[in-house]
Parts: structure tokens; C-alpha cells; sequence
């Protein structure tokens, strides 16, 4: 009798373990999947043309997305002017000031944040600055990008600096030199390569980013003339290719798709190992 | 970080003095900065608050409940989309917990340690990947397979309910709800994992001790001490499933319609935002559309509150059990 009930114990925990094993195999399908096809379907769009060159209507064979690919690079620029200064000094603030009431609050904001879908960050941009200047443009597009970089960076930032010992900081305080230099010149050179990834990570996470480019870079077929214009960028290609009828504009999709995933990839893979046992328990 | 050197500061010499103001310009630039972040999320409230108010005043609580959508008569009612949104994001749950679960319990408890961090890296991966890349996927890959393999079957499995009847286009809610869940299978797994993780010991070594099977010893000792976290956890993924925009646009089917069906189309808040603004020339159909941007923008907001608040309380009770 209790030998049975031992087994039966037994069964159901063999039987949960593999269902949890089960799970994480579901989970990697779905990954593997984009993976395969994205490289499969978008090696064979991919040429010399295809990155240097500007779109062509769909009745015409070729055409690139360069343009797009320099959008891209253009608005993560501006983004990043936005969000590294403002996320790197509010993550110092809130490691070395913020261990009061105002600096939880400003942490939890920080969180909840960066769960406010990215659509409602480019409509607020649109409201804000599109809608004032009566114009799409690169600069609102960078704006958006930069205002979802910041509670990343903030965050990623304070946990660095938070690392730094104290011991660091007396020392360089024992020498004469003044708090704020303490922290600009030795402090945060101590947590360089955290602040690094975090700023590595939320440009990732950005790069990607369709819907609040949609209501501000807008999208473009000509190569970048200013910052007030219109911009295109490789996720706005992606869409408006993919939700074509055209057949030769859905290749350039998977194409435009396999570089954007490549960057994305290479960013996030490049983050683990520079990350590499700084934040393993 | 009290420093004694700060007592020195404040000593009434030229050269101290300088000392205290780059000091205190210094904080005041970061102050700024961290104010920043607290007046963003006041100003996008206010934003979008005053440019929806024609809407509001003209619709007031009937927007919520209307179902017409019709720019050309100027009627606006956003329970449709309301609707796509919430049942395209509980399909999304009801098929990413369990797996989260699964996941996160593998990874934090099962796994042989050497494996834990790649794994738990490929499960992260998934949350990289921009989604209107998953969108393309969707629309050529994970819509053909569900109209030709996951709806007949469903049809021919439980096509007694209305659930899984009407036209098989591939197209329709249920591809929705699919690749929301996806995309919120990492985030939900992540946070969970991280929950478990930060369960003491000492509880597993208990429940082991009185002889517990590894399987009991997650059922009472760690799910059950972590209930509140992985509740915030799947909060948080309802959270990012309620505003996605770009991989549900394109798989959903964009019509504005409240069906049993599953497999009908459907719209959803975001995707009416991300599609029609363009075409909202008139100052009532642009306030309408900033209106239910607000309302998921409020949605969003008291959904990632409650579930930070569910992490973090737990995190702190386990800071002080393991002192």
C-alpha cells in the first residue's frame, strides 16, 4: 500500500519534470522558427544592391533598402542623445542620492515605465511634437526611441554604480578630490562596462521598435535630407513591405527583417558576454 | 555615501566653498534627470488627456460601451476594439502560463546547473526579437499553418462549441492571441524565475527533509511561499500583451467586430491607433483614437503598478527571511 503510494509520488514527479522540459521545448520552436525562416527567406533577398540602394516601385526587379538601413542608424543616434544622458545621470542619482522617498518613486516610475507599450510612447510624441510642428520627422522619431530608452538605462546604471564599493569612493575621497568628480571620474569608470550593457541592451531593445516610428519618422523612399523630415527605417520597411500584395516587395521583407534581427542578436549576444559572471548569483 | 570629507566641505574657506557648489550642481543635474522620468509619465497622461477631451465630452462613458465605429458619421464606440484586445490577450494567457510555469520552474529548480544560464539566455532571446519581425513571421509562416493544420482540427475536435467555428482563413483572433503569447511567454518565465529563485532555501531543504519528492517540494514549499510574484509576474505579460501593436496588426485581421469566434477577425485598441491615425483628418476622429490610446495607456499603467508592487513586496519579505 504505502509502496504504491511511493511510486505513484514517484510517477507524478518523473511525469511534471517533463512537462516542464516539455515547455521550455515549446518555447524555443517559436525562436528557432523566426531564426530559420528569417535567415533562409532573407539571405536569398540580400546583395550588394540591396544595402546601398534606394526602394523601387513594385513593378521593378531590385532596389534596396539603404536608405532605410541609414534611417535606422540616424535615429538610434538621435535616440541615443536623448536617452544615455538622461537615463545614465538619473541612475546615478538614484544609487548615490536616491536611498529616500523620492528616489523609490522615481525607481518604481522607472519600472513602470518601461512597461508602458511603445505605442502609447510614440503616440504621446505624436500629440506632443508632431502634432506642434505639423511635420513628421527624424528628430520626433529620435525623441520617441529616446524617451523608451531612458528607464533601461536608469535602471541598468544605479545597479552598476550600486556595485562599485564603497571602498572606492573613500579612497578617492581620502585623495582631496570632490564627490562629483569622485563619481564622473572614478566611480563611474568603475562601472563602465555595466552601464555599457545597459545602454548596449536598451538600444536593442529600441531598434526594433515599429510602432512609435509609425506616428514619427514616418517612413521615407529617398535618403535622409534633414532632421526635420520624414525618415524611413528598417521595422517601418518591414511592415509596409510585409502587408503588400507584391511579391518582390515581401522578398525585401525577410531581407530587410534578417539584418534587423542580425543587429539585434549580435547586440544582445555581445551584452552576455560582456555581462559574463557579473550578474550570475 | 557619508563621507567625513563632507564635514570638511563645509568649512567657510574660498577653496571649500567651491568644493560644496560643483558638489551641488552636480546632484541637481542628476536630480533633474531622475525628475525627468516622473514628470514623462505626467505629461504623456496629460497629453493624451487634453487632446482626447472633445471625445470624452462628446461620447463620455457610452465610448466605452458603443459598438459602432464609423469615421464617415462620425460615431465612435470602442467596445470592439476593447474587446479584441482583452480576449486576444487572455488566449495569450491562457496558452503563455502554463508554459511560463513550466519554464521557470525547469529553470529554477529542474535543470542541471550548466545548462540554466544558456537556456534561460534562448528564453530571453525570444523577448529580443522586434516584433514586427515576429509579425512577418506570422503573417507567412504561423497564419498558413493554423488555417491548414490548428483550425481544422480544432473544428473537428471541439467545433461543437462556437469558440472554433467560422471561416478558416488562418487570420483572426486566435492567430492574435498565438503570437501574443509568444511574446510574453519570456517576460512571464523571466519574472517567475526570478521569484523562485529568490525563495530561500531553507524552505526546499525542509520540505526535503520531511521526505517530499523534488515535484512536492515546488508545489508546497517554493510555488506556494511565491504565489504573489508569479502573479505579478503574469500581470506583467498581460501588461505587455494588452499594448502590443505590431505583430497583432498584421496577423488579427483588423475588423472592427465583437464575435464569439475565434477564428473571426478582430481589432485591437493599439492596432485601430497604429492604422487609422493617418486617416483621421477630422479633430473628433483623431480625439477618439487619442482617447483609446489614453484608456489603454491608463490600462497598461495600473496593470505594470499592481504587478510591480506584487515583486517587489515579495522580494523584500524574502530579503528579510534569508537575514
Amino acid at each position: 500500500m504505502i509502496a504504491k503510494r511511493i511510486t505513484r509520488r514517484k510517477i507524478v514527479d518523473k511525469l511534471v519534470s517533463s512537462l516542464a522540459l516539455l515547455s521550455v521545448a515549446i518555447a524555443i520552436i517559436p525562436l528557432a522558427g523566426v531564426i530559420i525562416f528569417v535567415t533562409s527567406k532573407g539571405l536569398s533577398a540580400i546583395n550588394l544592391e540591396f544595402f546601398i540602394s534606394l526602394p523601387k516601385p513594385p513593378d521593378e526587379i531590385g532596389g534596396g533598402i539603404g536608405n532605410a538601413i541609414q534611417g535606422t542608424l540616424i535615429l538610434i543616434g538621435l535616440a541615443s542623445m536623448v536617452g544615455i544622458p538622461i537615463g545614465v545621470l538619473s541612475g546615478i542619482y538614484l544609487a548615490e542620492y536616491g536611498d529616500n522617498r523620492f528616489g523609490s518613486l522615481v525607481r518604481f516610475m522607472a519600472d513602470v515605465l518601461s512597461g508602458v507599450p511603445s505605442i502609447i510612447m510614440g503616440l504621446f510624441v505624436y500629440v506632443a511634437v508632431v502634432l506642434t510642428t505639423h511635420s513628421f520627422s527624424a528628430l520626433s522619431g529620435g525623441i520617441a526611441l529616446g524617451i523608451m530608452m531612458i528607464p533601461v538605462i536608469a535602471r541598468t546604471t544605479e545597479e552598476s554604480v550600486r556595485l562599485v564599493p564603497n571602498s572606492i569612493r573613500e579612497a578617492s575621497m581620502a585623495l582631496g578630490v570632490r564627490r562629483w568628480k569622485t563619481i564622473l571620474f572614478v566611480v563611474l569608470s568603475t562601472a563602465k562596462s555595466g552601464i555599457i550593457t545597459g545602454i548596449m541592451l536598451s538600444i536593442a531593445r529600441i531598434a526594433g521598435e515599429t510602432a512609435p516610428l509609425l506616428f514619427t519618422a514616418f517612413g521615407s523612399d529617398v535618403w535622409a535630407t534633414g532632421l526635420n523630415q520624414p525618415i524611413s527605417a528598417l521595422p517601418l520597411v518591414i511592415y509596409k513591405y510585409a502587408i503588400s500584395p507584391y511579391s518582390n516587395w515581401q522578398a525585401q521583407a525577410w531581407g530587410a527583417a534578417f539584418i534587423l534581427l542580425i543587429m539585434v542578436l549580435v547586440l544582445n549576444i555581445g551584452v552576455r558576454f560582456m555581462a559574463r559572471g557579473r550578474y550570475r548569483r | 555615501m557619508p563621507s567625513p570629507l563632507f564635514l570638511f566641505g563645509k568649512k567657510e574657506s574660498k577653496g571649500a566653498r567651491k568644493f560644496v557648489s560643483g558638489d551641488s550642481i552636480f546632484k541637481k543635474l542628476t536630480l533633474i534627470s531622475a525628475l525627468f522620468i516622473l514628470v514623462l509619465a505626467l505629461l504623456i497622461f496629460y497629453e493624451l488627456y487634453s487632446r482626447s477631451q472633445l471625445s470624452i465630452s462628446k461620447f463620455g462613458l457610452g465610448f466605452l460601451t458603443g459598438v459602432e465605429w464609423d469615421p464617415v458619421h462620425q460615431v465612435f464606440g470602442a467596445l470592439p476594439f476593447i474587446y479584441g484586445t482583452v480576449t486576444s490577450s487572455i488566449i495569450a494567457l491562457i496558452i503563455a502560463v502554463p508554459i511560463s510555469l513550466g519554464i521557470a520552474i525547469y529553470l529554477s529548480e529542474l535543470a542541471p546547473r550548466r545548462f540554466r544560464s544558456p537556456l534561460s539566455f534562448m528564453v530571453e532571446l525570444l523577448a529580443a526579437v522586434p516584433s514586427v519581425v515576429y509579425g512577418l513571421w506570422g503573417l507567412f509562416v504561423m497564419v498558413p499553418w493554423i488555417r491548414d493544420y490548428l483550425q481544422p482540427f480544432l473544428e473537428s475536435t471541439l467545433g461543437f462549441l462556437p469558440l472554433f467555428q467560422g471561416p478558416k482563413f488562418g487570420i483572426g483572433m486566435l492567430a492574435g492571441g498565438i503570437i501574443l503569447a509568444i511574446m510574453i511567454i519570456p517576460t512571464i518565465s523571466a519574472v517567475s524565475r526570478e521569484v523562485m529563485l529568490a525563495v530561500p532555501d531553507t524552505q526546499r531543504e525542509a520540505a526535503f527533509a520531511l521526505g517530499a519528492t523534488r515535484w512536492e517540494t515546488i508545489r508546497f514549499a517554493v510555488l506556494k511561499y511565491a504565489r504573489t510574484g508569479i502573479f505579478g509576474a503574469i500581470l506583467l505579460g498581460l501588461g505587455r500583451a494588452l499594448g502590443e501593436t505590431m505583430a497583432v496588426i498584421m496577423v488579427i485581421g483588423n475588423r472592427p467586430q465583437i464575435s464569439l469566434s475565434l477564428f473571426e477577425p478582430a481589432y485591437t485598441m493599439s492596432g485601430v491607433i497604429a492604422s487609422e491615425y493617418i486617416e483621421a483628418t477630422q479633430e473628433i476622429y483623431l480625439s477618439a483614437l487619442i482617447e483609446i490610446g489614453l484608456l489603454l495607456f491608463i490600462i497598461t499603467l495600473i496593470m505594470n503598478v499592481l504587478a510591480r508592487l506584487l515583486v517587489w513586496r515579495m522580494m523584500r519579505m524574502f530579503r528579510g527571511a534569508k537575514e
